[in-house]
């Protein structure tokens, strides 16, 4: 399903707690172009609500991929 | 005070509390004067909340908390159903204890979606029960504790009465707020939602088949190990019979004060009210901030305007995972700001209170954007 598992995470969150990893990387998609690919990975099980509640918000689409302990998360910036 | 999942008791539920610790006192199953004194008033506080949420006293138990209700209610139905399975048919915004509950009969099934107001489609309901695995119950909240949203309990009900499944509504955030449920089989509420002591009361409807696993009890109607402490129910019933004399007044002030909240809250950029706007429970409304963590809201509210507020965030309650109900709807879960509104015979002051709120929130989530830096995401 994530066609970006193999690059390196444009996002590393896994440790930090909501809202931190939405913030980050809110900050990575705000400086990428529209139809960037994003990887991010995190731990927070709040982030699994609420990395695709902001990516609906701002008109991203984004799918996760459940790996053991942590989400990948690929989003596509609207 | 704006947090009234457990609320002042009622004024008139205090007196009777107090009256009743001098009448009530004793062992309702004693022969003697006291006991027989303490068995009336019982008879009298069942006959009074059947009357005030519009069931038959031999059809109302009373327990120590909801959570012992539901619990009484979801194991009575099953149990009574046994030769025909044990799959207990939840939904994503269900209480907790329900859900824990039906994990445990059956840790296949998994609770039917919502939508992203926080409803079940009767589709899906039915969908469930032409399931293979055949279910023995439905329970189905009449509304959201969290959200305020209203579930289609009429709707569900004739889906379960076509399959033969009877249904458990949870109106314990419900009961006395709004006009009681008429298509259940089982029904529990929450004398605490009506600013009565947190006493819980199942009422199964006459006919339905409902038989506890274990021994014989005698106690309310054998769904109970003990009766209950006579001062007790004769409080939660003086908090119902209050409610509902007051209710279309109080809900339609109510209804009012969150509406203030609702647009106060829309009007602050990137805040997002959850929850149906109309359909829903008239006292109970939230909001997400994207960015900021409940916690900060919550202890700034507190602390800056001396407001009591809950929150869904996972910050701020004992566990990591944040509020399932907000989760299941696809809502943000930080910045999570939940008010439960007092009655307004326990909280006088309340629409000075939400007024308070309504013009903090643009100050206190700008400030706590402006400390993380993310004004500009």
């Amino acid at each position: 399903m994530c066609d970006a598992t193999d690059k390196a995470p444009d996002l590393d969150a896994r440790g930090l707690k909501c809202p931190l990893p939405v913030i980050r990387l809110a900050r990575i998609a705000r400086a990428a172009d529209p139809g960037t690919v994003l990887l991010a990975l995190a731990d927070d099980p709040a982030a699994e609500a609420d990395i695709p509640a902001w990516a609906r918000m701002r008109g991203h689409t984004v799918t996760l991929e459940r790996r053991g302990a942590h989400t990948a998360y690929r989003i596509v910036v609207g | 005070m704006l947090d009234a999942t457990r609320s002042p008791l009622h004024p008139i539920a205090r007196d009777t509390l107090l009256a009743a610790l001098d009448e009530g006192w004793a062992d309702p199953r004693r022969l003697h004067r006291e006991g027989r004194r303490a068995r009336l008033l019982l008879d009298r506080a069942r006959e009074s909340v059947a009357a005030s949420i519009g069931a038959r006293p031999d059809e109302l138990s009373f327990h120590p908390s909801a959570e012992h209700a539901l619990l009484a209610g979801v194991r009575g139905l099953a149990h009574a159903r046994r030769r025909t399975g044990s799959r207990v048919v939840t939904s994503a915004v269900d209480r907790q204890v329900l859900l824990d509950e039906a994990y445990a009969v059956d840790p296949g099934s998994a609770p039917l979606p919502v939508d992203r107001d926080g409803r079940v489609n009767p589709a899906s309901v039915a969908a469930s029960l032409a399931e293979e695995t055949p279910a023995v119950l439905v329970a189905l909240q009449q509304a959201n504790g969290e959200v305020g949203t209203s579930q289609p309990v009429a709707d569900v009900h004739s889906v379960c009465r076509s399959a033969a499944v009877p249904l458990l509504v949870d109106a314990t955030a419900s009961l006395g707020r709004v006009d009681p449920p008429r298509a259940y089989d089982a029904l529990v509420g929450d004398a605490a939602t009506v600013a009565g002591p947190p006493v819980g009361v199942l009422t199964v409807r006459t006919g339905t088949r409902f038989d506890l696993p274990g021994p014989r009890w005698e106690p309310e109607h054998g769904r109970e190990p003990a009766d209950p402490w006579v001062p007790l129910a004769l409080a939660a019933a003086e908090a119902w019979q209050q409610a509902e004399a007051a209710r279309a007044a109080e809900a339609e002030s109510a209804r009012e004060l969150v509406d203030r909240i609702r647009a106060a809250a829309r009007a602050v950029p990137d805040v997002e009210v959850v929850g149906d706007p109309v359909d829903r429970l008239p006292h109970v409304v939230t909001f997400s901030a994207l960015y900021v963590d409940g916690e900060s809201i919550v202890d700034a509210l507190d602390r800056e305007h001396g407001l009591a507020v809950a929150s869904g965030s996972a910050c701020t309650s004992s566990r990591l995972e944040p509020s399932h109900v907000l989760a299941a709807m696809g809502a943000l879960t930080h910045g999570n700001v939940r008010v439960t509104l007092p009655l307004a015979a326990v909280a006088p002051h309340r629409e000075v209170e939400v007024d308070r709120l309504c013009r903090a929130l643009p100050g206190v989530i700008a400030d706590l954007r402006s400390r993380l830096g993310v004004d500009d995401l």
